[in-house]
């Protein structure tokens, strides 16, 4: 076993009383003493500061946004400098193998890949790309919440002025803090790469303040789950395509049939005839009747008894903002909103109903 | 009062004996979102998993601490699993047993021996 990696906020994890987990081959706070379910509706009643330094941060030259866009079904030459735009790594099947932030600053793309996915995916940019940097000198911080503005423009007071999906530069305390107006929770907030020789100060000038509270991967599972928001490695995966994953909104129509710069990328064939006819399956919401949560793994079958597995659940719990268990299924695409299906939790099957995604209100500030 | 390696406390009640877990596992479990009773009148042997409890991280099983027969459960757990968090030394009870040997209940650790073994 490989020894665990940790972050640049780890004393202070330890010395909020976070209970530590290994997570992607970091040691991470899955909770601090608050609890998943305090924490998690501080996030969406006030600010919630996350450490999210495991993932990948990586930076492209400019001249390289060709190579990237033949990795990447997404408009990277049209994104504007100061802009930041979700995107997707997929392989010649047209599955994805990983999803990732592209940021345009004003010489370089500013990439963060999943900390699971970070390694290959560095290796696949190396493979395609010339002058790839991998950032290690840096932490990464989220904040997220309605009062995340408030609280950050104590201490820079131009990231007020962002709107979703902006990126900026500002100085603290003589260091450039790299920000990014985004997040995955479904809150406005922020994310800032923070040099280390600062990261901890920085953090807890934020954590000082009332309305910020430390908040664990467990929360944050939840709150991305209620924003209807993938998890690399269990909602989307090599076999999956954009399309069948629910993120076809993700391709803009520069990169699809008929546009200026269509296909190019890994899998174009597949995902473009899927673009034009739809999957047979499709990611989708579920709203479980019960109380009793449907998790990962869970199968879905079209009828209380007998009848055929029609899918599997790939995220599932409680939500605690919803105040009910929600999932998400890959399921045939025949079905919609308001459909019942039937999950088998402990051998029993409970019926779930086809819900719209998110499953919480998104609160960006576009 | 008695406890088991399992962490459930195990109080006698007349002829029967009434089954909860302690603080410490509520502690562990985290936020209690669902639990899933026995049916009453249900024969269970030790060991047996007769209860689901589902926290906002994961599902856990509470199994028969005894031999004997569930004759009650706590339905107000169905209502508010949250109770397990908030009394889990009272209100959150969850089934009462009806043994087959009460000498059962001996081997088990009373209060000092249960805080010990949490240490």
């Amino acid at each position: 076993m490989t020894e665990l990696l940790r972050t640049d906020l780890y004393d202070l994890h330890v010395s909020l009383g976070a209970k530590m987990v290994p997570f992607a081959g970091w040691e991470m706070p899955v909770q601090y003493p608050m609890g998943v379910m305090k924490e998690h509706l501080h996030t969406r009643a006030e600010a919630g500061l996350f450490d999210v330094s495991h993932m990948g941060q990586v930076i492209v030259p400019l001249s390289a946004i060709d190579a990237l866009e033949a990795l990447i079904p997404v408009d990277i030459a049209g994104l504007k400098e100061g802009r930041q735009r979700y995107g997707i790594f997929t392989n010649e099947t047209g599955g994805i193998l990983d999803d990732l932030m592209i940021a345009r600053k004003s010489d370089h793309l500013f990439l963060v890949v999943n900390a699971a996915c970070a390694e290959a995916d560095i290796a696949h940019l190396q493979a395609h790309l010339p002058e790839v940097t991998v950032i290690r000198d840096r932490a990464l911080i989220a904040l997220q919440g309605p009062k995340a503005e408030a609280a950050l423009a104590r201490l820079m007071p131009s990231v007020a002025e962002m709107r979703f999906m902006d990126v900026a530069e500002a100085e603290w305390n003589g260091q450039l803090l790299w920000i990014s107006r985004s997040g995955y929770t479904g809150e406005d907030g922020y994310e800032i790469s923070v040099p280390s020789a600062v990261a901890v100060s920085f953090t807890q000038a934020l954590l000082d303040m009332d309305e910020v509270a430390p908040i664990g991967l467990g929360a944050r599972d939840s709150l991305r789950l209620e924003a209807g928001l993938c998890l690399y490695g269990h909602d989307l995966d090599p076999d999956t395509t954009p399309v069948e994953g629910n993120i076809a909104w993700a391709i803009q129509k520069v990169r699809r049939k008929g546009g200026a710069r269509e296909g190019g990328f890994p899998g174009a064939d597949r995902i473009l005839a899927q673009l034009e006819t739809g999957a047979t399956r499709r990611r989708m919401g579920l709203r479980p009747e019960g109380r009793a949560p449907m998790r990962e793994g869970v199968e879905v079958f079209d009828a209380p008894e007998g009848g055929a597995k029609i899918g599997t659940i790939t995220s599932g719990g409680f939500g605690p903002s919803v105040g009910a268990p929600i999932a998400m299924a890959y399921l045939p695409a025949s079905l919609t909103e308001g459909d019942t299906v039937w999950g088998e939790v402990r051998g029993k099957r409970l019926p779930a109903k086809v819900a719209a995604m998110p499953f919480q209100v998104q609160t960006y500030k576009r | 009062m008695k406890f088991t390696e399992e962490h459930e406390w195990l109080r006698v009640e007349g002829d029967l004996v009434v089954v909860g877990i302690t603080e410490h596992a509520s502690e562990q479990l985290g936020d209690v979102v669902f639990v899933e009773l026995p049916e009453p009148g249900t024969q269970v042997a030790k060991g047996d998993e007769i209860c689901v409890i589902e926290s906002v991280k994961a599902a856990s099983d509470i199994s028969a601490p005894v031999d004997g027969e569930v004759v009650e459960v706590n339905d107000a757990l169905a209502d508010n699993p949250a109770l397990v968090n908030e009394d889990p030394l009272e209100g959150a009870w969850f089934f009462k047993m009806k043994l087959e040997d009460m000498d059962q209940l001996d081997a088990f650790m009373d209060e000092d021996e249960y805080k010990d073994f949490i240490g």
